[in-house]
């Protein structure tokens, strides 16, 4: 009983980071319909500026992680500006290998700049514990899991009552008929990515954080978070933090119970338990769980 | 009656293999100088060509599923990978001959895309680009665990291809002749890209492979005038796994060793950077592109002297070599896409363009 609810705690801390990262690729599809590969490269630039801001510098870890989170979304805005409005109007494929292609360039210059050495990130919580119903637990995580709330509850403010959130639903709906009612398309398309990266910056610092460390590996991150996106369906932020703990918590379950009871299906089964549940999920719902279908015309 | 060069006016000499009577002069040299080529360069460079003329093959397959029939896919690694562990598994544990194992991997492979195809049917655009990722992902997981024919994380060899007591890889003994390994494999890898190419070619110009444009251009108007979308689509998948599955055993082969490592999800990309550097939706591009994209980190090499690099062992980062020449990938792919949709095909079909119209063009 302890280590199965030890095991969902950290399914539960886990699937809070996935959501996160899944609010990532959301944020920018919902508005765009682009689908970021380089997102899990934007966890790791943002993980390492606020390393670089905060241990290299010397600012205090807070400063530092604003700092980082201001110059992610400069990053975002200057991706979307060079970049992606380029390819308005490109084959989704297209757009995506684009996105490919920068998160190779990205990862390169983050390790030709930081090396492959891990890093501890200097966040104040460390490596202590509290015990909660019999389960330990790392500060971290709870920690974790409240940012994610907050984070994903002032999204939620955001998009019902702010202009801005309802011109970039306005525009997710229908970007001409936005543009014809005269909300400015571009600037969303901007502030979507630049939102996305801040985002990013938060969550590679949880990634980052006891009992990880910081190295260019973390950008990998992304790929074990892309069922959860699919799974919420990938224009739906609630869905994103659904998806994001379902991954979790199954992922943390198999790799906590799978060697026991069916060690027949040899190692790493936890990395593609995600995809095969998400492969589950699409093959009954296309558009995942939360996601909305498309209509299609001649 | 003559007629200007150019204009057609019916349906068949536009899908004429070879349209003017100068083009068979052009394959008959193509032909001459392939033939003539391992006596003129040197081992290495010929190691450059057959690592192309494989990748093409697989690059063609990539191309008749994503450029022609407009359907994303992630998961080529994976299939390559299937066919290479196909080819080591029947050429090596069983013994079988290379007329046996290249066209039973390749069947192997169109199975598994069969398989597949019906997710392609129900799943539209980045979803289904998404679920090939996680194809590469599952096929890692499985070449790792399926110890009794992949051999597991240390990986296995892969026979030469062999005819009974001939090693096709070493056709110098056979006929007497002083031939090397690369020699031999490039004059058994080459007949092979030509079958590929043509088969890809009569494929693309005929009733399927407008179908398979219809599909990618607007699939609700292709179901309108009656082509079988669904249809169309598996066939597709199945196509491009056959051609990538041959390819895996081709490469195994000639690599002589694969480990899961080798089927990783870089291999997908740089398959998809082949199919866009090359020139989406033309099967002659493929091979553009592969030849781009198997030479690029030759040529960085050999530029490397004259470049700013870090030692090679540096573990602490810096420019190193690896790292230029991914840097350099990421930046072609993103270039290309930007600046050059149509890839090397469409700066080739400019530039012949611009001469066949000289003095008038502009």
């Amino acid at each position: 009983m302890t280590e199965l609810l030890q095991l969902l705690t950290q399914g539960i801390a886990l699937g809070a980071i996935y959501g996160l990262v899944a609010l990532g690729f959301v944020l920018i599809y919902k508005a765009t319909e682009v689908i970021n590969f380089a997102h899990g490269e934007f966890l790791l630039l943002g993980a390492y500026t606020v390393y670089a801001f905060h241990a290299v510098v010397g600012l205090p870890f807070y400063v530092a992680a604003v700092l980082a989170m201001l110059a992610m979304a400069a990053l975002g805005w200057a991706v979307e500006r060079s970049l992606l409005r380029r390819m308005i109007g490109r084959p989704t494929f297209s757009v995506a290998m684009v996105t490919i292609g920068l998160a190779i360039v990205l990862r390169q210059v983050v390790a030709a700049a930081a090396g492959y050495d891990d890093r501890v990130i200097g966040d104040p919580w460390g490596a202590s514990t509290v015990t909660l119903a019999g389960a330990q637990v790392n500060v971290v995580s709870l920690v974790t899991v409240g940012a994610t709330a907050v984070l994903f509850a002032a999204f939620f403010v955001f998009f019902r009552r702010s202009k801005y959130g309802l011109a970039m639903r306005a525009t997710a709906i229908d970007h001409e008929a936005a543009l014809a009612v005269g909300i400015p398309v571009r600037q969303v398309y901007a502030l979507s990515w630049m939102l996305a990266a801040a985002t990013a910056t938060v969550g590679g610092v949880f990634l980052a954080a006891f009992p990880a460390t910081l190295s260019p590996a973390l950008g990998f991150v992304a790929f074990r978070a892309f069922p959860a996106a699919i799974v919420g369906g990938l224009d739906s932020p609630g869905g994103a933090i659904v998806g994001g703990l379902l991954i979790g918590v199954t992922e943390m379950l198999v790799q906590g119970y799978q060697p026991r009871f069916a060690p027949w299906l040899g190692n790493d089964v936890h990395v593609v338990a995600s995809y095969v549940l998400m492969i589950a999920v699409l093959v009954v719902r296309p558009y995942g769980l939360f996601g909305t279908p498309k209509v299609e015309r001649v | 009656m003559s007629r200007p060069e150019g204009l057609r006016t019916r349906y068949g000499e536009h899908t004429r293999l070879l349209r003017r009577r100068v083009d068979r002069l052009w394959v008959a040299l193509l032909l001459v100088a392939i033939a003539a080529t391992p006596a003129v360069l040197d081992d290495a460079w010929l190691s450059v060509l057959t690592f192309t003329a494989i990748a093409a093959i697989g690059a063609i397959g990539l191309n008749l599923l994503t450029g022609f029939t407009g359907q994303v896919s992630l998961g080529h690694a994976f299939f390559i990978g299937l066919g290479a562990y196909t080819a080591g598994y029947l050429g090596g544990d069983l013994r079988l001959p290379v007329l046996v194992w290249l066209p039973a991997a390749g069947l192997v492979g169109a199975l598994v895309g069969l398989a597949i195809g019906p997710f392609a049917v129900r799943l539209k655009g980045i979803y289904l680009g998404i679920v090939t990722l996680g194809l590469v992902f599952l096929g890692e997981y499985a070449f790792q665990n399926l110890r009794v024919i992949t051999g597991g994380p240390q990986g296995r060899a892969i026979p030469s291809p062999r005819i009974g007591d001939v090693d096709l890889a070493d056709l110098g003994a056979l006929l007497g002749l002083d031939l090397s390994r690369e020699q031999s494999f490039f004059y058994f890898i080459a007949p092979l890209l030509l079958a590929a190419t043509l088969f890809a070619k009569n494929v693309a110009r005929g009733r399927t492979g407008r179908a398979f444009q219809a599909v990618r251009d607007r699939e609700i108007a292709a179901a309108v005038i009656g082509v079988d979308v669904a249809r169309y689509k598996v066939a597709a998948f199945g196509l491009s796994s056959f051609y990538a599955a041959a390819s895996g055993a081709l490469l195994g082969s000639y690599v002589r060793h694969v480990t899961p490592a080798s089927f990783d999800l870089f291999v997908s990309v740089q398959f998809v950077a082949m199919v866009i550097v090359g020139g989406v939706g033309t099967v002659y591009g493929s091979i553009f592109g592969a030849l781009f994209i198997v030479l690029l980190p030759r040529v960085v090499e050999q530029l490397s002297p004259i470049l700013p690099l870090a030692s090679e062992s540096s573990a602490g980062g810096g420019l190193t070599l690896a790292v230029l020449n991914q840097v350099i990938y990421g930046l072609l792919i993103v270039g290309f896409l930007v600046a050059e949709p149509l890839g090397l095909a469409g700066i080739w079909a400019r530039l012949r363009l611009y001469f066949r119209t000289w003095p008038f063009s502009y």
